[in-house]
């Protein structure tokens, strides 16, 4: 046993995080604008295996993040194309396209299974690393942690404190008033469906060049991308409340394994499946806190009460519903 | 700004809604457009704003040609648009409504738009909190809302659809001065109304429209029977025969009941509605009657007290129990609460009774024709006006409804409609049950109702009964005197 065991298990989780929180950010800007990309599953795949086959072949971080990138947003330009200019269902759109993704990830990734690639290394931030236990804990993590951690606070800024965040937001809840207020409701989805599928394309090169490097099949990112649409749900389209989500999932996962050595009577499965249920059951409760009788019961606790408004989202109205002008 | 409108054409489809417009509009001035639902007031409006595309014809701004292809470009060439249906944020506060939009060059900063927001809510004697989320609003101060942002957008042609609807009478006194005061400063005010009183009061000049054609424009000072001429094919029938029954056995009682909602909430609140009364709701938008009505249709619970409907406690039944009992409901919000975007007419009939597709094609046909519904048993029900998604809605009241709850159910129904949906409502319906209805306009009630609710601030502050009603009395009671 390590001599932090704490540290190392809450660095471990802030690192299985990080993927899944820039897709679920990624996801909660494209829903809040009232578009579905579906294809997250599949999208997170394929930027996965692009990120990994550019950073082999070139050696560079940088232009395997862009590639990841620009094959997230890629895929969610089809999307776009298709459900909000073409009129086609966005969740069918993006249905189809993560199964062809992830298709397309394996038969295209195939060459370069099992192999050694680059991995990013951790990044200790001079001074801050130095910190007893929050040094390994929060600042001795890849780039990608962090940047994903900034992402947080940034896109919530950019939700609730700036002009453009709030025509996002308009956008998602009534695009149709936005087009009688000269904002084009079809340009703005477009361009955040984009941000938010590069968003995704990042998560996946985040995953398979720091998190568990390489490619292979089954890579294990797969499924991710179910989990991440669930948690923008259950999140109630919330920055702060979706990463909350995510962490509380990546949690899940490494106290599974780290429990899977204390309790060895107990199948690996087990503890392989249980994060999801768990997770499921995490959000229901997270989700009563709206019932009448426990809002009843915060009324006498006014702080409480504040923040958990604060936390608390509902769908946007538009969500899924495109506005075509005559 | 001067507008003008030569040979407007609109076609949907196969319905062909303007035929040839032609409307000039002289600048500072107020001009009245009044028609019958479905005549085409707003379809031509809203082409002037660009929310819809013209099939044929050309704007002229200032005597130089515009295109106005869209609500954008309409906004830079200084038109803004109050529609009939608030086009807004309901998740957002008022003042994140308030700044959304670039029909103007937008700004971010909130303090600055706060003050903006206050100060022209002042001009106006408007008061809005900034911070209230709007989907707490009434749709009358939605329309406030909305009004006080065009304000603050420096339109110089200023659009408003239906502006009065769902606002009190002291609101619209208030309204009409500002809208004086708009003209006055050379802007100018095009007012689209059912409500020839309105009309009267406050235009300079009207032109009609009747089926998609102008049929006739007048001056100021106006000749109101000339106008209604204008607007109808028959001038509207003079009086409702009403005959008031012997009450019957109760229906409906509240028992102390006390609710949160609205913004005013409902405080305990007793009375009995018996068979055979035509009660109406009367106050202010906002006072608590949209809370009765969903307080007695079981889709909101009493905080306290006891609501009983034929003598069954309501406690533990729900919307489905009323509707059950011969109970129906229907909403303001008839897109939102009533009909199905996206479904036809058939299909609502199909819904509402459980039919197969063939017997409801038979009632709808049957319906169109009955309540004049301008539309085809297949027209999907957004694409009706509002009017018309009003008949429909009255329309797929069953027959064998006893206890019928209507929120301002003549709400964008011109004169001659409401009536002859009063004189249905009451012959098929008062017989077997009670028909309580709320309604913005206080001349309706009077003339329908047999009982008076006036509702102030959450309370029932009167409970009167035809012979003893006075004008003057519930006027004053609705505003809190």
């Amino acid at each position: 046993m390590n001599e932090l065991p704490l540290a190392v298990l809450l660095a471990s989780v802030l690192a299985t995080a990080t993927p899944l929180i820039i897709a679920t950010l990624g996801e909660t800007i494209t829903e809040k604008a009232g578009v579905i990309n579906l294809s997250l599953d599949g999208s997170l795949l394929l930027s996965a295996m692009v990120g990994f086959v550019v950073g082999y072949e070139t050696g560079s971080f940088l232009l395997a993040f862009m590639a990841a990138a620009a094959t997230g947003a890629s895929v969610a330009l089809l999307v776009g194309i298709y459900g909000i200019y073409l009129g086609q269902l966005q969740v069918a759109v993006g249905f189809a396209l993560t199964l062809m993704c992830k298709d397309l990830a394996y038969f295209l990734g195939n060459p370069y299974s099992r192999l050694q690639g680059p991995q990013m290394i951790s990044w200790k931030i001079p001074g801050l690393s130095e910190i007893p236990f929050f040094g390994p804990v929060l600042f001795q993590q890849p780039l990608t942690v962090y940047a994903g951690l900034l992402l947080i606070p940034a896109i919530w800024w950019y939700f609730y404190r700036t002009a453009r965040g709030l025509e996002l937001r308009a956008v998602g809840e009534n695009p149709q008033a936005c087009y009688t207020r000269g904002i084009d409701p079809r340009r703005k989805q477009i361009l955040y469906i984009l941000i938010g599928g590069a968003l995704v394309g990042l998560a996946g090169a985040a995953f398979s060049l720091g998190i568990k490097p390489g490619w292979g099949r089954p890579q294990g990112i797969e499924g991710i991308g179910w989990i991440a649409l669930a948690i923008v749900i259950f999140g109630g389209w919330h920055p702060v409340r979706v990463a909350l989500g995510a962490f509380l999932f990546a949690l899940l996962q490494v106290g599974g394994i780290s429990l899977q050595n204390i309790w060895t009577a107990i199948p690996a499965q087990v503890f392989q499946v249980a994060p999801f249920p768990l997770m499921i059951l995490a959000l229901v409760l997270v989700n009563m806190l709206e019932h009448k009788s426990i809002q009843r019961w915060l009324e006498h606790r006014p702080g409480l009460a504040q923040l958990l408004d604060k936390l608390k989202g509902d769908p946007p109205r538009a969500l899924g519903k495109t506005f075509h002008p005559d | 700004m001067q507008v003008e409108l030569r040979q407007i054409h609109k076609r949907f489809g196969t319905n062909h809604a303007l035929k040839g417009i032609d409307l000039s509009v002289q600048a500072g001035t107020i001009h009245g457009l009044v028609g019958e639902n479905g005549a085409g007031k707003s379809t031509l409006m809203k082409i002037l704003t660009g929310y819809l595309t013209r099939t044929e014809g050309r704007i002229f701004l200032d005597g130089g040609e515009v295109d106005n292809a869209d609500p954008a470009s309409a906004a830079r060439n200084g038109i803004g648009m109050l529609y009939q249906e608030p086009q807004d944020f309901p998740p957002l506060t008022v003042l994140e409504n308030f700044m959304v939009g670039r029909d103007t060059e937008p700004d971010p900063d909130r303090n600055r738009q706060r003050r903006r927001l206050l100060e022209l809510a002042d001009q106006v004697h408007f008061s809005l909190d900034p911070d209230q989320k709007l989907d707490k609003l009434t749709v009358g101060e939605r329309q406030q809302l909305e009004l006080l942002r065009l304000l603050g957008r420096g339109v110089q042609v200023l659009i408003l659809d239906e502006p009065t609807t769902g606002i009190s009478d002291r609101q619209k006194a208030r309204l009409f001065e500002a809208l004086r005061q708009i003209r006055d400063q050379g802007r100018t005010i095009l007012l689209v109304s059912h409500k020839l009183e309105d009309v009267v009061a406050l235009c300079d000049r009207v032109t009609v429209l009747r089926h998609g054609r102008v049929t006739g424009a007048e001056d100021a000072p106006f000749n109101v029977p000339g106008l209604l001429a204008m607007m109808f094919d028959a001038p509207p029938a003079n009086d409702t025969h009403r005959q008031s029954l012997p009450a019957g056995e109760v229906l409906l009682s509240f028992e102390q009941v006390t609710a949160e909602g609205e913004r005013t909430g409902l405080q305990d609140c007793s009375l009995d509605i018996n068979q055979g009364e035509v009660v109406g709701l009367a106050g202010l938008s906002g006072s608590g009657q949209g809370l009765f009505l969903r307080l007695a249709a079981a889709l909101l619970k009493p905080a306290t007290g006891r609501i009983q409907l034929r003598g069954v406690p309501m406690d533990l039944k729900d919307h489905r129990f009323f509707k059950g009992t011969g109970g129906v409901f229907l909403p303001a919000d008839r897109l939102e609460e009533g009909l199905i975007p996206g479904f036809t007419i058939q299909d609502h009939f199909a819904l509402a009774s459980n039919s197969n597709m063939a017997a409801a094609r038979v009632s709808a046909t049957e319906a169109i024709v009955r309540f004049r519904i301008r539309g085809e048993p297949d027209t999907p029900v957004e694409s009706l006006s509002g009017g018309n998604q009003q008949r429909l809605l009255l329309s797929l009241i069953r027959l064998e409804s006893s206890l019928i709850l209507l929120e301002n159910p003549t709400r964008g129904l011109d004169v001659e409609s409401a009536r002859w949906i009063w004189e249905n409502l009451r012959r098929q319906f008062i017989r077997r049950g009670a028909i309580v209805f709320s309604s913005a306009e206080l001349d309706e009630i009077l003339e329908v109702a047999d009982r008076v609710l006036v509702f102030y601030d959450g309370n029932i502050v009167r409970d009167l009964h035809i012979n003893e009603l006075d004008y003057q009395d519930v006027a004053a009671a609705m505003t809190g005197r």
